[in-house]
């Protein structure tokens, strides 16, 4: 198990373009498999547009406590990628404007940003309907500081968001690290302890699963019924729902899967899982991106592949909302990871 | 044409069947899609049944297609080989069994 991002090890994959060349190389330049573009243009979905934008996300820092095997954000203890106080104040601007219902801080572990909780507990003054924190579980056992997270979470009505990414420890600890799901499970019930996941609370405790592998996620609605089953059995841990999310071959996943030698059949299996009923649904439609550093990305996935917004608008102290929605979407065969099976976004299956 | 019997990248093109013969390979394909969705028994325990009679009918595509399919429905490893397991002791049972047979016959055949 690696301890340091990529980009800490100086690999080259992580150099934006190599990515994309890979992403637009082999198998899709050799015409073995269809470009994502010409693929929803059968169903006339070329050039993809945004719909009424739904949820701002916004991503304090690619610091994170974790050093997971398919991050695609290449985060760990080694990124320096913080947003400062300037550029929140500058979110907080548009927080305070903006139609979207949905506020989703993400990171690396967003906990980490040194301003995280000033963030918040502004971001909450301005009422917005669903406020999300992505926040890894692990985090909350990491460090003293961090113990009382459950209580601030509560305060601000946070909708806590985690990551789990199997009910068994040696799949969760493989993927994440040694020791992460004994962490994991401690978090869990101390959420649960001040009311978070439990049944008819209105403090939203959900969980992400994403494959341990190269291998696509199993039907949400069943891997719930299974995680459910299992935690409450076995720890007595409630949660609300569980999103299934797909792995995208970005930073981390693209590294392990060239490594294991299993891209080509990856992209092949999303490629024949490719449903055109996911693409009207998925996220970049409803969603911005913003980075630790206040430039605005169609999703998270684009971020990390440094593919800004295809907009006169690409700053977030330039933002302006009906401007930003009249774009084209920037797409690659990477996108084909939030169109299969089911559809995969940040909010789990979109079918 | 490959050097071997076997091609893992010829498991992709298992759909091509439909090529030379449409009307059944299409009747196939929908029989076989239907067979495994969520019934009496959940699409889980049909994928470890897969998995049983792919070890059994030594099939290897089916090995790795089954087994993809476990890990993306979260099945584990042990229950994996469980299932293994299960097919092996019906293949072997079915060996055994014909040993009364073999009983039989000598029973018979002996004063």
């Amino acid at each position: 198990m690696a301890t340091k991002s990529l980009k800490a090890r100086h690999e080259a994959l992580v150099m934006d373009n190599k990515q994309m060349e890979i992403l637009n190389g082999g198998i899709f330049e050799d015409g073995e498999l269809p470009y994502f573009k010409d693929k929803i243009a059968q169903t006339g979905q070329f050039p993809l547009r945004p719909k009424q934008l739904e949820i701002l996300q916004i991503n304090v820092g690619y610091m994170c406590n974790q050093v997971c095997e398919h991050c695609h954000v290449d985060a760990g203890p080694d990124r320096k990628e913080i947003m400062t106080r300037e550029t929140m104040e500058m979110c907080l601007e548009v927080i305070r404007n903006t139609a979207a219902h949905t506020l989703d801080l993400t990171g690396g572990a967003p906990e980490m940003n040194p301003d995280f909780r000033w963030f918040v507990e502004e971001a909450a003054k301005a009422g917005i309907k669903d406020f999300i924190v992505r926040s890894n579980l692990t985090i909350i056992r990491a460090n003293k500081k961090y113990y009382d997270l459950p209580q601030f979470f509560k305060k601000h009505n946070i909708h806590v968001i985690s990551s789990m990414p199997h009910y068994t420890r040696g799949k969760t600890d493989k993927q994440r690290g040694e020791g992460v799901f004994d962490l994991s499970i401690k978090a869990l019930q101390e959420l649960n302890a001040v009311g978070y996941g439990m049944p008819g609370s209105s403090l939203r405790l959900d969980l992400v699963y994403n494959p341990s592998g190269a291998f696509l996620p199993g039907d949400q609605v069943a891997m719930e019924r299974d995680f459910k089953k299992a935690l409450k059995e076995d720890f007595e841990i409630n949660f609300h729902n569980l999103f299934s999310i797909t792995n995208l071959p970005i930073a981390r996943f693209l590294d392990y899967l060239i490594a294991s030698g299993n891209y080509e059949d990856y992209m092949y299996s999303l490629v024949e899982a490719y449903n055109p009923s996911a693409v009207a649904n998925v996220m970049c439609t409803n969603t911005i991106s913003v980075s630790w550093d206040g430039w605005l990305y169609d999703c998270d996935f684009n971020q990390m592949l440094g593919l800004k917004v295809a907009s006169k608008i690409r700053h977030i102290r330039d933002y302006n909302e009906d401007i930003l929605n009249d774009r084209n979407i920037i797409i690659s065969q990477h996108c084909y990871g939030c169109t299969a099976g089911a559809g995969s976004s940040c909010q789990g299956s979109v079918t | 044409m490959a050097d071997s019997y076997y091609d893992p990248a010829d498991l992709r093109k298992f759909g091509n069947i439909t090529d030379w013969s449409e009307e059944l390979g299409t009747k196939f394909f929908e029989y076989y899609g239907k067979v495994f969705e969520e019934g009496a028994l959940s699409a889980r325990e049909k994928s470890l049944i897969a998995l049983a009679v792919a070890h059994v009918v030594k099939c290897p595509y089916c090995i790795d297609a089954y087994t993809k399919d476990g890990l993306q429905k979260g099945i584990t490893k042990e229950e994996m080989m469980e299932a293994v397991h299960a097919g092996a002791a019906i293949e072997s049972g079915a060996t055994l069994v014909h040993g009364v047979q073999m009983m039989n016959k000598y029973n018979k055949l002996s004063m």
